[in-house]
């Protein structure tokens, strides 16, 4: 699925400081009926984010007007449970680019990346950080800086490096993705099987 | 030569290229598809202009949105409908094999894969699915994919992978009477945690893993997903020749003694080393139950609900938020809370002998008032053992009645929901928020407990009524 290049992101953020945020809470089940990808992001958190008359639950962070921004920051464990890379889809859908968190579920982690959504591992101190420099100032600003691989707090200037398989930096940095690389060794596929 | 462990072995022989810096190509031997995470794949296909790369090696069914009652007819949910229909189409127009609804070959994916044979051991299996762990049992390296991954798949029927680290969790001893496979994993998962296995591939080994029957071994397998990790895998041995012998898509022949050689070199060398690894005592383990909205938060039956004074910041958030969802108080007994319904079915205890343990117990008792029973088979082929077992008049003479396979209850994606506040005791593998329907509280138990509590109607352990 082609998505935007990945530069260098400036934003502000949105809190979610929950654990084990797992992929039924991102997009339940009932959802996941479409055949093609699209609108997923009005569902994104459907039953934290409305009540069953469908009305927002106003002190859920995407109904709070004070957060906003192209950064989620979750509690650890992001993105547990299915393989549903509809999660992924629904949060980059809403909006989000970048995921923070001190730790993520493997499968949604590389359906993220496949889908040009960044997950971002901070150590755990540095996740409380975040969550506190959100709470006191909701207009913090923060820089996912990619080729530097380089996540800051712009106010304090205090910063931590992530992670990321080159081979996937290079994909998000130039919106590539796997298929047509694999589609590229179809010979050497034929060989192998023999 | 260097040691090696089970999952080197199959991973290293299925590598096609080591990219530079980056992933493994990782040439997949078995492709299973459903309904829900395949149509956006084989859109991207068609907007790429591709074909299928190798549909032999691919099989699909159709089990997450199809209804219990009635398949015969059409499905009354358009969206449902549309999307079991598009997996038809789809199947057709690429040459796959579609084990379509009502079917003698339908069923839940990870159940008709070893059923027909087609997982064996030594090979590389994925599904858009994450329990595709469960084929792990047969000591195959199998897990679940997203639907990127599945169009990479169908288009090369390789996937880029980095190879996970590798974890060992050895299960000595025993397990007492009244616990199953599915208690042994709920332990596990207690014990470690649903983050605990994560980046890892687990082989689970020892005299209490090996003494599991081949389905036993696919509910753990199923469920080590629940602990974070890739997935789960046991050695092949004599269960799971036996097991796979004679199947539809079991080698025949000179071609039989041949796998079976290899498949007899399956197992991990004296001295592989293991980046984590776990010991547990088989005997430790009585008949568990989750009292709270993840896998890990699990106890055994007579326990009472953790305090968790321990627990500070989000961790205490989350776990009060959890026991307030579930209405729950922290040092709350579980024994004898009460419960609405009961969901025997699931990739995780859908199988004969999960019926067969169930029926054994119910037997010439009946089923308590206040419940609600649902007895879901995970395939066509589990339900017509069922039958032919008489299993079914059992059932019904406890007054519960037999339905149609299909993932069913397990979560809310067909007719078969928990109505919200609802409590159910559930054989099946999640208890998130919603995940039996919007406000649903989910107990996850093994068949045994879920028995008892079906004739009780109260969280029971099911020891005593034995
Ligand atoms: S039974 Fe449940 S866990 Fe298994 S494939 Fe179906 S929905 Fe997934």
């Amino acid at each position: 699925m082609a998505y935007d290049k990945f530069v260098t992101l400036n934003s502000t953020a949105v809190p979610l400081p929950v654990e084990n945020v797992d992929t039924d809470q991102i997009i339940p089940a009932r959802f996941l009926k479409a055949v093609e990808r699209k609108g997923f992001g009005d569902n994104l958190f459907r039953d934290w984010r409305y009540n069953k008359n469908n009305e927002p639950i106003a002190d859920f962070p995407l109904n709070d007007s004070r957060y906003s921004g192209r950064i989620l920051v979750g509690g650890k464990n992001f993105g547990s449970g299915s393989s549903r890379e509809h999660a992924a889809w629904a949060i980059y859908d809403y909006g989000f680019r970048v995921v923070v968190s001190s730790f993520f579920a493997d499968i949604f982690k590389g359906n993220a990346i496949n889908n040009g959504l960044l997950p971002v591992v901070v150590s755990p101190a540095f996740l409380t950080k975040i969550f506190n420099a959100i709470e006191n100032n909701p207009e913090a600003q923060f820089e996912v800086d990619l080729e530097n691989q380089k996540f800051t707090l712009v106010e304090t200037g205090e910063s931590e490096e992530f992670e990321i398989n080159p081979y996937k930096k290079h994909c998000l940095q130039n919106g590539l993705d796997d298929i047509d690389f694999l589609v590229d060794m179809k010979d050497e596929i034929e060989v192998f099987e023999k | 030569m260097e040691a090696k462990t089970l999952f080197d072995k199959i991973w290293d022989a299925h590598v096609v290229r080591q990219v530079e810096g980056g992933p493994n190509v990782l040439y997949i031997d078995r492709h299973f598809i459903h309904e829900v995470t395949s149509p956006v794949a084989f859109l991207g296909l068609k907007n790429r202009g591709l074909k299928v790369f190798r549909p032999d090696q691919t099989t699909a069914t159709p089990d997450h949105n199809v209804p219990t009652l009635n398949q015969e007819l059409s499905i009354k949910d358009e969206l449902s409908r549309n999307q079991v229909e598009m997996l038809r189409k789809n199947c057709e127009e690429h040459g796959i094999t579609h084990h379509g609804l009502g079917t003698e070959g339908h069923g839940v994916v990870h159940i008709i894969g070893p059923e027909m044979g087609l997982t064996q051991p030594g090979m590389t299996i994925v599904c858009g699915d994450s329990h595709t762990s469960t084929h792990g049992a047969f000591g195959a390296i199998a897990f679940g994919i997203g639907t990127s991954e599945v169009e990479m798949v169908l288009a090369s029927q390789c996937i880029m992978q980095p190879k996970p680290k590798k974890m060992r969790i050895t299960v000595d001893g025993e397990l007492k009477k009244g616990v199953t496979a599915k208690d042994l994993v709920l332990y596990i998962i207690s014990q470690i945690s649903t983050s605990g296995g994560t980046g890892h591939f687990v082989e689970f080994a020892g005299s209490a893993i090996q003494s599991l029957s081949m389905e036993g071994r696919m509910t753990v397998c199923n469920m080590s997903i629940e602990c974070g990790a890739r997935g789960g895998m046991i050695a092949p041995d004599d269960t799971t020749i036996n097991y796979i012998k004679g199947r539809e898509f079991a080698p025949k022949g000179a071609a039989w003694d041949e796998a079976v050689a290899h498949w007899k070199t399956l197992k991990s060398d004296e001295g592989a080393q293991f980046d984590t690894e776990y010991h547990y005592d088989a005997a430790d383990i009585e008949p568990m139950i989750t009292y709270g909205t993840n896998p890990g938060m699990g106890i055994g039956v007579t326990q009472a609900i953790p305090m968790g004074d321990d627990l500070e910041g989000t961790d205490k958030t989350t776990f009060m938020k959890s026991l307030k969802y579930m209405d729950y108080a922290p040092g709350d007994g579980m024994k004898g809370k009460k419960v609405d319904y009961v969901f025997l079915g699931s990739c995780t205890n859908g199988r004969i002998e999960d019926f067969r343990a169930f029926a054994d117990f119910v037997k010439g008792k009946k089923k308590a008032d206040n419940v609600n029973v649902w007895l879901v088979p995970g395939s066509k082929a589990v339900e017509k053992q069922i039958i032919a077992e008489g299993l079914d008049q059992i059932f019904e003479e406890a007054g519960m009645a037999l339905r149609q396979p299909g993932c069913s209850a397990c979560l809310a994606m067909n007719d078969d929901k928990i109505p919200e506040g609802k409590y159910a005791v559930s054989t099946s593998n999640r208890n998130f928020e919603g995940r039996q329907g919007p406000g649903a509280r989910t107990m996850l138990a093994s068949p045994l407990t879920a028995a008892a509590v079906a004739v009780t109607g109260v969280i029971t352990d099911p020891r005593e009524l034995m």
